[in-house]
């Protein structure tokens, strides 16, 4: 199959050429600074001496498409340079917090994708019946609503009135493994009552469609038996448009996280990103929109690249 | 299709979501007068509990009163949600109509420079800008609705290609209509329930990302007070048992939620409409 390759070469193609202008995007984004980094770093009151010493030092005098490639090829290395706050090489802070976030969000995947896609099966069977309406009411309410107001809501019942789970997910490195999830509970669930609205409702309309083809119709005029048609005609070919709707969850998953981290003071990358934007780290800032745009960038595509191999019509262009 | 065929063709849930919008209208229109006490001054002990004598809500971390900075907030939250999205609406729908009138290259371009933002995160790449630039309200309102209009200018242009060629259209124009009296008669009916949808969805999306940014401190600021940046400011109490941080946060909630079911309805027509026609 060349055509299947050379579909799915091009897709990533595409892909690296959207990270490389993210990634263009994010350093711009420094570019626009009110002065300089120099002045960031030493503040408003500092003496020009100095302001020109830092500027030498980061080379801030070198055209930007230089400096651009300079931090461009670290980046690819893994080298994303220092914080400005700490002094720290990024990598060794950023590491332990990416850890975290994904340990997060894949426990809330764990449970969200087989909930979701159980639920939207059934609704799109029962359409219109009661039980598709409740979840369809359920799920309307569950997108609706912000991370933060699910998330303290749990809070509120789960950790202050009945006291089974902490507010605050602290981990320490030693924890065994029941711990640390037992810890993480009412942040996976925030997400997971996130995301799973999405997944299921997704997952919904593309069982419909399906269902709705005429090949459906066919089986049904047929007589084929009902389980027949759901198991051999119409699962199969939703399997696809299911896959990538997971897919395209997952990368929702570990944007969300942001607001889940903050609600319930979880180490990982989404509060890094908001400490180091309250105190300024420019370079640790750039570092973690990079990483989270890569996860979700690189989500994405492998989204259209299941639903490429998942179908057979894109498989055959004309 | 008018407003009064949509609004009788509604079912009670939908009916009940206008309600609550037009009611939360209606507090953002006048919130600041219905307020008993003013927004930023300590009247009272921190932290009171809801019911209290003359703080029937009451107070927060600084003994201001928490109804009427709910009232204040709406007013804030609501109408800066609503400045960026008929900001980014207006733009966006312009942009991505002439995008699509002017075709070729023009199009390629602008489309290919709206992808690559949306292929960012909203809510990171406005942290990205608000930490370089600063947090004041033009910053915020023009990053979000600059965010917001490359969403609107994706489906405006979809809708003016799609619209082009579409029968209805092409006949008005062999019987020699006018092109405004084509948008107005032809084009505007079919297009009203999508139109206003996408307005609701658009209104929820910055709605609810000011809200994430006042909340993560970035957005509005104090003492001024707004729903996402009450949240905040109250987070401590629930560890004291008081569910203070609840009540802004269920009021962002239950917005988005009633905007939603309208919202829901309006697509479904869309939906029925497109599939008849």
């Amino acid at each position: 199959m060349p055509d299947l390759a050379r579909l799915i070469g091009k897709r990533l193609l595409l892909g690296l050429l959207t990270l490389f202008a993210v990634s263009v995007l994010v350093f711009i984004g420094t570019e626009l600074l009110p002065g300089d980094l120099a002045e960031v770093i030493l503040g408003q009151t500092a003496t020009p001496e100095a302001v020109a010493a830092i500027r030498a030092k980061l080379n801030l005098g070198d055209p930007a498409v230089l400096r651009y490639w300079r931090w461009f090829s670290g980046v690819l290395v893994g080298d994303f340079g220092n914080s400005l706050a700490s002094g720290r090489p990024i990598v060794t802070v950023l590491l332990p917090r990416l850890q975290a976030t994904l340990f997060l969000a894949a426990t809330a995947a764990v449970i969200a994708v087989p909930l979701a896609i159980a639920l939207g099966l059934l609704s799109a069977l029962w359409r219109d019946r009661t039980f598709d309406k409740t979840t369809s009411a359920a799920t309307l309410a569950a997108i609706s609503m912000p991370e933060f107001f699910i998330g303290y809501l749990l809070v509120y019942v789960f950790a202050v009135q009945l006291g089974w789970f902490p507010a605050i997910s602290r981990i320490s490195p030693s924890a065994g493994f029941g711990q640390k999830l037992w810890a993480i509970a009412l942040p996976a669930l925030t997400l997971t009552l996130v995301t799973t609205g999405h997944m299921m409702r997704m997952t919904r309309a593309a069982v419909v469609q399906v269902l709705s083809a005429p090949y459906i119709e066919m089986a049904e005029l047929k007589g084929t038996p009902r389980r027949a048609i759901i198991f051999r005609h119409a699962l199969p070919n939703a399997i696809g448009p299911i896959a990538n709707v997971v897919v395209l969850n997952l990368a929702f998953l570990v944007v969300g996280v942001i607001l889940v981290e903050v609600v319930f003071v979880y180490p990982g990358m989404g509060q890094l990103m908001v400490d180091a934007v309250s105190k300024r780290d420019i370079p640790l800032i750039q570092a973690c929109a990079i990483v989270f745009a890569i996860t979700y960038v690189g989500l994405n595509m492998l989204a259209d690249i299941v639903s490429i191999l998942a179908n057979p019509r894109l498989r055959h262009p004309r | 299709m008018s407003f009064t065929l949509l609004l009788r063709r509604m079912p009670w849930i939908t009916r009940l979501g206008l309600a609550l919008v037009l009611l939360f209208a209606f507090l953002a229109a006048f919130g600041p007068w219905l307020a008993p006490y003013p927004e930023a001054e300590p009247v009272a002990d921190v932290w009171q509990p809801i019911g209290t004598a003359g703080f029937p809500l009451g107070t927060d971390t600084l003994g201001r009163d928490m109804l009427s900075r709910l009232l204040y907030g709406a007013q804030r939250s609501i109408g800066l949600a609503l400045v960026i999205t008929v900001l980014s609406f207006s733009v966006g729908a312009v942009c991505g109509f002439l995008a699509a009138i002017a075709g070729g290259w023009t199009d390629q371009v602008a489309s290919r420079i709206v992808d690559v933002f949306m292929s960012f995160p909203a809510l990171i790449l406005a942290l990205l800008v608000l930490s370089v630039m600063g947090s004041s309200l033009p910053v915020l309102v023009l990053t979000l609705a600059f965010i917001d209009g490359t969403r609107v200018f994706r489906l405006a242009r979809a809708v003016a290609v799609d619209l082009n060629v579409m029968e209805f259209v092409e006949a008005a124009k062999l019987r020699g209509e006018g092109i405004w009296w084509i948008a107005r008669k032809e084009i505007l009916p079919n297009a009203l329930p999508m139109l206003l949808a996408e307005f609701g969805v658009r209104f929820c999306f910055s709605f609810l990302l000011i809200s994430a940014l006042s909340f993560l401190g970035l957005g509005i600021q104090p003492p001024a007070a707004d729903w996402g940046g009450m949240v905040k400011d109250n987070a401590q109490a629930i560890a004291f048992g008081l569910p203070a941080p609840l009540l802004p946060a269920g009021c962002i909630a239950l917005l988005t939620i009633s905007v939603n079911l309208v919202v829901d309805f309006l697509l479904d027509q869309a939906s029925r409409r497109s599939r008849r026609g």
